[in-house]
């Protein structure tokens, strides 16, 4: 099922022992969690920050930066918690109400260890940070993760590959959006709407990518 | 305000998702036909009213400093109540939301209503703002379902009328930033006169 579109190199490489099955899994992960599945323009989560934040290209590397650093730490404390307490004691039904605690202390945690470790650090992230709350596609994919119950390397590999596509959305979208300022756009259509009708213009490109890596 | 205001004004005047813009993971995320638009409404309305009412009623015994943290698990809680209800009693409804239902917590029309009025005004009030915003954001929802099935499927709430001549399109993910766009400005046309 993994082969089916991938390059002789790669199948040839598989051949030859020198690519692993699982490297090619998660591979697969990748490319489907960046480009099939991209976070904002498929799957609909984390548009706030889309929307709001990505008007300079600068501020949306920030966030895409701040947002890869919360998501991989946060998957990978939800992960501990679903498999070594929510699921032994029985309790999923608190699966909610748990993440959303663990996920909000955790951003306030790094913001306070960044302060005091990375000063340089925290200037660049700082700001993006507090918002990164709200960010539903963090919580989004730390349930999506548990769901399909990926183990934990998968799981990190996922929401790190999920991020960098959260960022490379943003960034185009930043870019595109710097050039619609100069633009002559009709009065009733500026700013949101005009944004969202180019989102939607950029997710049909996305589009493009549906049949390159059968979908992890 | 009068109390009629205050459940009139959500639908036009602060209609949540084509004025206040909030909450558009979900506004997005879940039209793709008018029935899961109206389920996300309905379910996100019910989580608004209960929450609005719990926060106004424990206001005054919250300390200031950890009143989000607060809020956010009261929210919490109603959204696993309406999760286990919706998997109990509308399964196919639940399976087609999925993991949209758990994010009804950080949906930020709610966490936005509870710090703007439930914390400061009294639990009537609250009950019926709660119903005013949730009724904008299902009509909302519902309309925009609405459009995109009628675009990408040639149905209407299930009901087939044209099959498959339609541009699937709309169903799928471009679509729905496409006709949320342009309701937008449908909507801001006919609000300004």
């Amino acid at each position: 099922m993994v082969e089916t579109n991938i390059s002789k190199e790669v199948i040839q490489g598989f051949v030859d022992g020198t690519i692993s099955v699982e490297s090619i899994t998660l591979f697969a992960v990748v490319i489907g969690a960046i480009f099939v599945n991209n976070v904002v323009l498929s799957q609909f989560l984390g548009i706030c920050p889309f929307l709001g934040v990505s008007s300079k290209v600068e501020t949306s590397l920030g966030m895409g930066m701040a947002v890869t650093f919360v998501m991989a730490l946060s998957s990978i404390v939800t992960w501990a918690l679903q498999n070594y307490i929510l699921v032994p004691f029985d309790i999923v039904y608190m699966q909610t109400i748990v993440f959303i605690l663990v996920i909000a202390a955790l951003v306030q945690m790094v913001e306070i260890v960044l302060k005091k470790v990375s000063p340089s650090l925290y200037q660049a992230l700082g700001i993006f940070l507090p918002l990164i709350t709200t960010n539903c596609a963090v919580l989004g994919v730390a349930i999506i993760a548990v769901q399909k119950d990926f183990d934990l390397l998968t799981t990190v590999v996922y929401s790190v590959s999920i991020a960098v596509g959260f960022a490379i959305a943003l960034v185009l979208f930043a870019g595109i959006r710097e050039r619609l300022e100069t633009e002559d756009v009709p009065e009733g259509m500026r700013g949101v709407p005009i944004a969202l009708i180019t989102a939607g213009l950029l997710a049909m490109a996305f589009m493009g990518f549906a049949n390159v890596v059968p979908l992890p | 305000m009068s109390k009629l205001q205050l459940i009139t004004r959500g639908i036009i005047k602060d209609n949540p998702t084509f004025v206040l813009i909030l909450g558009m993971c979900p506004t997005l995320g879940v039209t793709s036909s008018a029935i899961n638009g109206m389920g996300m409404g309905v379910a996100t309305m019910a989580v608004l009213i209960m929450s609005n009412m719990v926060i106004s009623m424990i206001k005054n015994i919250v300390p200031d400093k950890v009143r989000i943290p607060v809020f956010i698990v009261v929210i919490a809680s109603f959204v696993t109540i309406i999760e286990m209800l919706m998997k109990a009693y509308v399964p196919s409804l639940y399976a087609s939301l999925g993991v949209f239902i758990p994010l009804i917590v950080v949906n930020c029309i709610i966490l936005g209503r509870a710090e703007a009025f439930a914390s400061k005004n009294g639990i009537v009030d609250s009950a019926l703002d709660g119903i005013g915003i949730g009724l904008g954001f299902t009509l909302s929802l519902t309309a925009i379902g609405a459009v995109r099935e009628i675009l990408g499927a040639g149905s209407i709430f299930g009901y087939t009328f044209a099959g498959d001549v339609m541009p699937l399109l709309f169903i799928l993910a471009p679509g729905g930033f496409l006709v949320l766009g342009y309701l937008m400005v449908l909507f801001n046309k006919l609000a300004k006169r």
